[in-house]
């Protein structure tokens, strides 16, 4: 590999929507310099995971170093970090970002800024970027580049003058994205000759190279052989094997100032390194480290059971895997009265969850029950004392609790207006105080304080469905604050459901109660006895509903000596008794927990 | 009743021919407007017996049946060949049983006789309803009265005679239903079967059902139509033996019993499926539907049978339920527990114990209550969860 003098070296990401092309932009620029051959391109080249190339989404970082010559007839090298665009990964885009000195914004010509949008461009911002503003699809006959530009201005307050029209699918001026990544961005700097130090970016699991580092070279060179240390963990270790992404895995002999690469070494485990960590030279650290990230926590919490609890341990091995490529997912052994042995698990969001939940089902082949998703509260105990839970079972006797708060968010949301009656019902149904309201072009852009435990209850999906899929959402969290939470239980056959149970706003108990109640009665099959279901908040019943009892169920002829056709239904049936729970006498199907704990209000 | 030992061996002989299909009927019956060769069938008949004794050699034939179709519609030397025919390849019991299904109707009635010098001593009249109309919209083509002579011949003719009904009928009453089956139950000596009106998937009902020309009585109403059967057949000394099945005690039909005591039978005749004990394996035969395609196979093969499965423990363990549970006798534990290599689930005993709808008797049978009877696939599929 030629050495490239820094000056010639560009770092950048992509900051787009879902659905706004970056991905295919990324594949264009991959397909145009020349680091992937014809046979080897795929769509979608950097979402490796199938599950991000189905549901068109990042999960994880990924980079690739771009060799391009350009017009002026000079070499440059141009790594491009591609950023997750979702609200949950929002600390990948962060530090995706703080690798790079330059940003694409990609804007659908026709759809204009989204929600997330704005919160990743106003990132990029913060981490000082240049930002070049790109207007995708302008091939299609709803494009309106020129409105477009002007939302970008008006609510971004970016100059969209020079914005740059293309398709990426067409392939149409993508050639005049990579001149203005190598004339309107600018270079990274570096000192060659100063000691190492590097940002570590992210890492993961390979399951033949071991834990994969991610880095950017801030000042210095990282090559084979020599002994790092990462200064938050104190840790020292060999490096094996330094490289870059073409997008393919290529080892190269060094990294200098400004590039970004991979090193490989003796280190055993994700959990050993920690995303934002200064990597430097054990036998000459640098004096101050990089300034860091904050470490991803989780938000989100809810049980996974395994529906057959056979499945337990397969489940565990499961978890161990997947945690060993994100850091970020944490669970804990649970046992729970109706759904046995499972693990109570932490999300950096309800996207998570679902990623996390349908990689389990996906790549290990197990089928889950997730319980009601919860976050985390935090109460004072009447006598001194707090603790903070996530799992209802865990709520101590009301008579000792003083005060529950609760986590609030700040979230933002754009939608086309004739949507906004909606959209703004339903953030007040959800308890949130309205702070902002403006109008860009055609669209709102509406600010909402919300409970972020209203938010985890399908809050996206409900938005998604009461806007035909046109609002965009985004939130961070804001503050605690007090509130008027109860604990409601559901109780089948006169004994409460552990699995079911969920703390809820005092207004909405007995709502959701109701509906929980109604659902549940549809879902579990007559037996041989009557089965009231009841919604209780402490002792109080709130809701009551009977499944009815058998009055007659029976096959009045058996056709001479055809006992197969009998037994066939007999095995349809124990199959589907299978996926019940025992709980008590009464046999609840799987479904009836989903859907119960997804039941609208 | 007979000892519910494990050695009996039951023979099943089918019929697959009907004058005109009726529309609450997935059986395997064909309606054909050509004479039937009878001749050439019994050869077939014969054949496909040869063929089961060679796999099952050495039983004692117990019970014989002859179902359908409309086995009513075979000449009597067709009926007389074939047993012929079992007696040639297996040992005949003595008591043997010989039932044959009738149509109640004047023109089979006059080949009652002939039945019985065949071997036959025993008639299952498909009597089905005593009231016209009803008859009429089960698409029979008989009168009551037709019916009710038909009957007088066979009570001349055979040692024992069963009549069937069909109730829980579009619009039936208690109050309807009690008078008809009062009236039946002074024809009927020892045996009735009675059930309820099933629509079952692809027939003709089914489809009356699906465009609202047809409406069975609710769970409710039905319930109470069973109730007032068990209670009226009690009464009169008929009580119930099996889930649809009333007889005096000791005048059961012992080749039913067979079924469901999971014994051993052979199928003979298109779309028969039979039960057989091979080298320690449990096999369930069946065979080709089609009565000319079936005729032809075991005209080129010897036999007619198109699928042949050995039973698994856990499938064995299933039929054994599914069919002893319709028994009041009940099904005895341990042979559960050496056919499925398991104990059944106490958490479920109890529940069902608790709620009434079984009991374990004195000696130590497991058996489902008049009040779990109604309910009884509930139950199968509880206990065999």
């Amino acid at each position: 590999m030629s050495a490239v003098p820094i000056e010639n070296i560009r770092n950048f990401a992509i900051i787009a929507h879902i659905d706004h092309g970056k991905s295919t932009l990324a594949d264009r620029l991959i397909q145009l310099t020349g680091g992937l051959e014809a046979r080897e391109m795929v769509e979608q080249v950097l979402d490796s995971m199938d599950i991000e190339r189905e549901r068109g989404i990042t999960i994880k970082a990924q980079t690739v170093r771009l060799n391009y010559r350009a017009r002026n007839g000079q070499a440059y090298i141009l790594n491009l970090i591609d950023t997750p665009g979702h609200v949950d990964f929002a600390y990948e885009v962060n530090r995706s970002l703080a690798a790079c000195e330059g940003s694409l914004l990609v804007v659908d010509a026709s759809q204009g800024v989204e929600a997330q949008t704005l919160a990743n461009v106003y990132q990029a911002i913060d981490n000082n970027h240049e930002i070049v503003p790109i207007l995708n699809k302008i091939d299609l006959p709803a494009a309106e580049p020129d409105k477009v530009k002007q939302q970008i201005e008006d609510v971004i307050g970016l100059d969209a003058s020079n914005a740059i029209g293309i398709s990426a699918k067409t392939g149409l001026n993508v050639p005049e994205v990579l001149e203005a990544i190598v004339h309107r961005l600018p270079p990274p700097k570096g000192d060659r000759n100063a000691t190492l130090k590097a940002l570590l970016v992210d890492s993961w699991y390979d399951v033949y190279l071991g834990v994969v580092v991610l880095v950017r070279i801030v000042d210095g060179v990282m090559r084979k052989n020599q002994r790092i240390r990462m200064m938050g963990t104190n840790a020292a270790y060999d490096v094996d094997r330094v490289g870059v992404f073409t997008p393919k895995l290529t080892p190269a002999e060094e990294l200098g100032p400004g590039e970004i690469g991979f090193l490989t070494g003796s280190i055993k485990e994700v959990a050993d390194t920690r995303v934002g960590d200064t990597i430097t030279d054990d036998r000459k650290p640098v004096a101050e480290a990089l300034p860091g990230f904050r470490p991803a926590i989780p938000v989100v919490f809810c049980g996974l059971f395994p529906v057959d609890a056979a499945q337990f341990e397969d489940l565990r091995a499961a978890m161990g895997k997947l945690r060993l490529n994100d850091a970020s997912f944490s669970f804990e052994m649970e046992t729970s009265a109706a759904l046995g042995f499972g693990f109570r698990c932490g999300f950096l969001g309800l996207l998570h969850l679902e990623i996390i939940q349908e990689r389990l089902e996906r790549e290990f082949n197990l089928e889950l029950i997730a319980t009601a998703p919860s976050v985390i509260y935090k109460i004072k105990l009447r006598g001194g004392g707090t603790m903070e839970i996530h799992n209802p079972v865990d709520m101590p006797d009301p008579m000792k609790i003083e005060q529950i708060e609760e986590p609030w968010i700040e979230a933002t949301i754009l939608t086309p207006d004739e949507f906004l009656g909606s959209v703004l019902k339903l953030c007040q149904d959800r308890r949130g105080n309205q702070k902002e309201l403006t109008y860009v072009g055609n669209r709102a852009l509406v600010k909402y304080d919300l409970p972020l435990n209203e938010v985890v209850f399908d809050f996206y999906d409900r938005l998604k469905s009461v806007s035909k899929g046109y609002a965009s959402f985004d939130y961070h969290l804001t503050d605690y604050k007090p509130s008027e939470l109860v604990k409601l239980q559901m109780l089948v056959n006169a004994e409460p459901v552990d699995a079911l149970a969920m703390l809820v706003h005092r207004t909405r108990a007995e709502q959701r109660g109701r509906a929980m109640a109604e659902k549940l009665k549809e879902l579990i099959p007559p037996h041989m006895f009557q089965v009231p279901i009841q919604a209780a908040i402490g002792g109080k019943i709130i809701a009551r509903e009977t499944v009815r009892a058998f009055r007659k169920d029976v096959t009045a002829k058996c056709y001479g000596g055809d006992v197969s056709r009998k037994r066939k239904l007999l095995e349809k049936q124990k199959e589907g008794k299978k996926k019940m729970r025992q709980y008590g006498k009464v046999d609840i199907p799987q479904e009836a927990f989903i859907a119960a704990l997804k039941v609208d209000v | 009743m007979s000892a519910p030992d494990e050695s009996a061996f039951g023979v099943y002989i089918h019929w697959p021919f009907c004058l005109s299909k009726c529309p609450y009927c997935d059986f395997n019956s064909h309606v054909r407007h050509a004479a039937i060769d009878e001749p050439r069938f019994v050869r077939a008949f014969a054949a496909e017996i040869a063929a089961s004794a060679a796999r099952a050699p050495g039983r004692t034939v117990s019970t014989i049946f002859f179902g359908g179709g409309t086995p009513s519609l075979m000449q009597p030397a067709t009926v007389g060949a074939i047993l012929d025919a079992v007696g040639k390849r297996w040992t005949v019991a003595p008591d043997v049983e010989v039932t044959l299904e009738a149509n109640p109707t004047s023109v089979e009635a006059t080949r009652f006789r002939g039945y019985r010098a065949a071997g036959v001593n025993r008639v299952s009249l498909g009597v089905q309803a005593l009231d016209d109309d009803a008859l009429k919209a089960l698409g029979r083509t008989h009168t009551a009265q037709e019916a009710l002579a038909a009957v007088a011949i066979a009570r001349a003719a055979f040692e024992r005679y069963s009549l069937d009904l069909i109730y829980a009928r579009p619009g039936q009453t208690p109050q309807a239903w009690s008078a008809e089956l009062k009236h039946a139950l002074a024809e009927a000596a020892e045996h009735l079967s009675l059930y309820q009106l099933t629509v079952e998937p692809d027939t003709p009902f089914a489809t009356l059902q699906a465009v609202g020309k047809l409406t069975v009585p609710n769970d409710d109403t039905a319930r109470a139509l069973y109730d007032t059967t068990q209670a009226i057949c009690a009464d009169a000394g008929l009580p119930v033996y099996e889930i649809s099945n009333h007889a005096r005690p000791g005048a059961e039909c012992r080749h039913n019993l067979v079924y469901w005591r999971a014994q051993e039978y052979a199928g003979i005749g298109p779309g028969a499926h039979g039960r057989l004990d091979i080298d320690g394996e449990r096999h369930a035969t069946a065979t080709e539907r089609r009565p000319e395609a079936w005729l032809m196979r075991v005209e080129a093969l010897g036999h007619g049978i198109v699928s042949d499965d050995t039973l698994l423990r856990s499938q064995m363990a299933d039929e054994f339920l599914l069919m002893g549970l319709r028994l009041a006798e009940g099904i005895d534990p341990a042979r559960f527990e050496r056919l499925a290599g398991r104990t059944l689930d106490p958490h479920r005993i109890k529940i069902l114990q608790d709620e009434g709808a079984i009991e374990l008797t004195a000696d130590g049978r497991l058996r489902v209550t008049l009040s779990g009877f109604p309910v009884l696939d509930a139950v199968v599929a509880d206990l065999a969860a």
